[in-house]
């Protein structure tokens, strides 16, 4: 097979932080018009390696060679200016300005010193062609969907003559369509002959869209694949270095479930999502599927009180129950962990210990501290039985990688010995150790009785976990079904694409 | 506490140069049973900005921030005054004012918490308004009062240690207790932390918030209580005028980000210790008058940037030989052709 000559060789690459060999001898090389995988659970290094080679951090040792030659850059704009653009996971375009503006700023075409608008207007709506997009370049970003953002940041990226695109995770925020249409995008940039490095954590998705695989491990290479002939146990295996016990289905034999818990009876909210009916056991997985943005958050966040129902009563045990705020819920004993924990979650500032008491402290108020053994005992234990790694309750919660960050949020609402726990993509953007722990975990709550409403884009995921799976779309709750042997990923796509009534 | 470290520091240097300038600065003696001395002075005169600025941290770690608490210190003592004038009961006197300036408290927080402006332009309202209402109260005199039990606020001793600074350590202590021995402290570096999260959490942001520019606002108004009876006169033009801004230094300088989240009360009475330590330190080593505010601007601004790790970073790092060479900084190749 004849591989044509790579566009980019990083070789060697070492980088040292205090106290942590972050990369070590690590290779990589990107082939003109290929899309590679790069590989590994958090803190493999990967953005370590993407930032060395975008010149954020200088490499310690090893060379970088674009197109065959030696080069070395003081910092992304270096980086850009030699061709190889990065779009990071987190659109970071100012959402104020228009389309256009955001794709020419700070080099916007100018004519006598002035900006030439419709020239930029005319060559912004030209970039977005070429990624067949139609849309109008003078409207502000924000009027637009988090994915056609994405979109406009690689119009921005690739506006550059760039050889290289580096894609740091831009399809964790998108739905399944958006994805496709990012795909898209993706495989036409490839036919024009530019390296893709892509960075996500679905594994289907890199089976879908990647040629080639660089897979890193604790900051050293395991090695470089290609996809087709990588089976994904293999690849999991390669990633967390051992061989992963296979989760099957975790809720083996068929249970029953006959105490309702929680029953919301034409609870819906006007603009968010419509009037649905949902009864959660106690003990019982229900499963919510559906594509971004179709209503699931919205469910969650109206039982748990942190929007106002705008019709629709809901029960608690039986009883009529008000959900008016996240505190009105916590005294049901219902429990919320938001899918964006940076934004909804997490308070940075504070230690872990603090995090982890903080929704105990304010069902006790300011008046009555959490007593300090008291504290220790419960954050001892958590840390300790969810592996939150540093295992160092005075450590700052912002200094966490992403899945240890989610575990102190679960160890938040876990104190509290919820009756109902709901979990909005728990294990969104964390690696696949730490999703696998997750997941046993709700099912030894349930198992406990405690019921969960489990959250996820990932249709295997709820599949595996739930025992009842309620389908949603266009924010309507379209089918409850329960997670017999007859439900499989492609009934669920098939529910979500027809709207429960073939 | 390494984070009160570089305050220390400052206020160290301060008080060396004092010396300097003055050998006998540090010796305090006693007279007629009462403590004297240049640093019981320093505590003294700097009661009051100790006090509003430990306000203006609760009101600053929710990421907020309470310009009208000048206004307030103005308002109290003018009530004050007004009442005892009016008919001599001190007690009944600084319970009104102080009544009064937790009610404008209240009125700050339910600005910012109940209808959601913005702090800053929140308490502006009352920072203007207030000074209109302090004159109103003394019908745009200068009222002076004749009360040797009111004088004792400002002026007093107790204990032979002047009673302004009996006074700072209680309410020092009090707030120390509330937000750290009870839980309030975490409650309130959480909102100013994440304040959506924080709802989400179950806390109630709003109750924290209000209670914290009430608190603001009374530590302002005893403030107040006891500029006005240091002078047995309450101005309500120049009471308090500008001292807001010495107390949000004086937050900034001890450690805790404009930003909100963590906060320090240690270090805000430091930083209050240190302008009021560089007031004093201008007079006594001889400053010309009309170039003191150069003077204090230039040296605040030293201070601030001396506590910022970047800039330390970059100053000293550089001034000193590296610390361990690094092979592949000095092997870097540009863009060969």
């Amino acid at each position: 097979m004849d591989v044509p000559a790579p566009v980019l060789r990083m070789s060697g690459i070492g980088k040292q932080f205090p106290g942590v060999r972050a990369l070590d001898g690590v290779d990589l090389r990107l082939l003109p018009g290929e899309v590679h995988a790069l590989m590994g659970e958090n803190g493999a290094g990967k953005s370590t390696l993407i930032k060395v080679l975008t010149g954020v951090h200088p490499a310690d040792s090893g060379t970088i060679e674009l197109a065959g030659r030696t080069v070395s850059f003081a910092g992304p704009l270096e980086a850009q200016q030699a061709g190889i653009s990065t779009v990071y996971q987190e659109v970071n375009l100012c959402a104020n300005l228009s389309v256009a503006e955001n794709i020419f700023i700070g080099r916007e075409p100018r004519r006598r010193g002035r900006i030439d608008w419709k020239r930029m207007r005319a060559r912004a709506a030209e970039l977005l062609r070429r990624l067949e997009l139609d849309i109008d370049v003078s409207a502000p970003l924000s009027s637009y969907s988090l994915a056609l953002q994405q979109m406009v940041a690689i119009a921005r990226a690739i506006d550059v003559e760039a050889r290289v695109l580096i894609l740091d995770e831009p399809t964790s925020s998108l739905d399944a369509g958006e994805v496709r249409q990012l795909f898209h995008v993706m495989r036409r940039l490839k036919e024009e002959g530019i390296a893709i490095l892509f960075v996500s954590h679905f594994l289907d998705q890199i089976y879908e869209i990647s040629d080639r695989m660089t897979i890193l491990r604790n900051g050293r290479l395991v090695g470089e694949y290609l996809t087709r002939e990588l089976s994904q146990v293999a690849l999991v295996s390669k990633m967390i270095g051992q061989e992963l016990a296979e989760l099957e289905r975790l809720h083996g034999e068929a249970r029953t479930f006959d105490r309702p818990l929680v029953e919301a009876r034409e609870l819906g909210r006007t603009g968010a999502v419509e009037p649905f009916s949902l009864t959660i056991h106690e003990g019982e997985v229900v499963g919510l599927a559906g594509l971004l943005g179709s209503g699931r958050t919205e469910i969650a966040r109206l039982l748990f009180g942190a929007d106002h129902a705008t019709g629709g009563e809901v029960a608690v045990g039986g009883a009529p129950a008000a959900l008016r705020t996240p505190r009105a819920a916590m005294a049901h004993r219902i429990a919320f962990c938001s899918e964006n924990r940076k934004r909804d979650g997490l308070i940075p500032d504070l230690t872990v210990r603090e995090n982890i008491v903080l929704a105990l402290q304010a069902t006790r108020g300011w008046t009555r501290p959490v007593p300090r053994d008291q504290q220790d005992e419960l954050v001892g234990r958590y840390i300790k039985a969810l592996k939150i790694s540093p295992p160092n309750p005075d450590h700052l919660v912002r200094n966490l990688s992403g899945g240890n960050q989610q575990k102190v949020l679960l160890a938040r609402w876990l104190i509290l010995e919820p009756r109902l726990l709901i979990l909005d993509e728990p294990t969104r953007g964390i690696d696949v150790g730490a999703k696998a722990e997750i997941q046993r975990l709700v099912t030894e709550l349930s198992d406990g009785g405690m019921a969960v409403l489990f959250i996820s884009a990932e249709l295997e995921e709820v599949l595996r976990l739930s025992h009842r799976v309620g389908v949603l779309r266009d924010r309507r709750l379209v089918a409850d079904l329960p997670n017999d042997d007859t439900l499989t990923t492609d009934t669920l796509m098939e529910t979500i694409a027809s709207g429960g009534r073939a | 506490m390494k984070r009160l470290l570089w305050p220390l520091l400052v206020l160290a240097a301060l008080l060396a140069v004092n010396l300097f300038f003055t050998p006998s600065f540090f010796s305090v003696e006693m007279k007629e049973g009462h403590l004297y001395g240049s640093l019981i002075d320093i505590l003294r005169f700097g009661a009051p900005l100790i006090l509003v600025s430990l306000g203006m941290t609760l009101v600053i770690a929710t990421g907020g921030i309470d310009l009208s608490v000048g206004s307030v210190v103005a308002i109290s003592g003018a009530l004050a005054c007004l009442r005892i004038s009016e008919d001599g009961g001190v007690f009944s006197a600084v319970v009104l004012a102080l009544g009064l300036c937790v009610l404008l408290g209240l009125w700050n927080g339910f600005l910012v918490a109940g209808v959601g402006i913005q702090p800053i332009i929140a308490t502006l309202i009352l920072m203007v308004a207030g000074r209109g209402l302090a004159q109103l109260i003394a019908d745009g005199q200068i009222i002076t009062v004749n009360s040797p039990s009111y004088k004792v606020i400002g002026g007093g001793y107790l204990l032979t240690v002047p009673f302004g600074i009996l006074l700072v350590l209680v309410v020092l202590g009090v707030t120390a207790f509330l937000t750290r021995r009870l839980a309030l402290g975490v409650l309130i570096e959480s909102v100013g932390g994440n304040a959506e999260a924080s709802r989400l959490a179950g806390i109630r942001s709003r109750g924290i918030v209000i209670t914290v520019y009430a608190f603001a606002a009374l530590c302002a108004g005893v403030a107040g209580l006891m500029i006005s009876s240091n002078v047995s006169s309450a101005d309500g033009n120049n009471a308090g005028l500008w001292i807001e801004l010495d107390a949000i230094l004086a937050v900034v300088i001890g450690g805790t980000s404009l930003a909100g989240g963590r906060f320090s009360l240690g270090g805000t009475v430091l930083g209050a210790l240190i302008i009021q330590t560089l007031t004093t330190t201008i007079y006594s080593v001889g400053v010309p008058p009309e170039t003191t505010l150069l003077v204090k601007a230039l040296v605040v601004a030293a201070v601030c940037l001396v506590q910022s790790p970047k800039f330390r970073d970059k100053v000293f790092r550089r001034a000193g030989p590296r610390s361990s060479p690094r092979p592949a900084a000095e092997e870097k190749v540009r863009v060969t052709a």
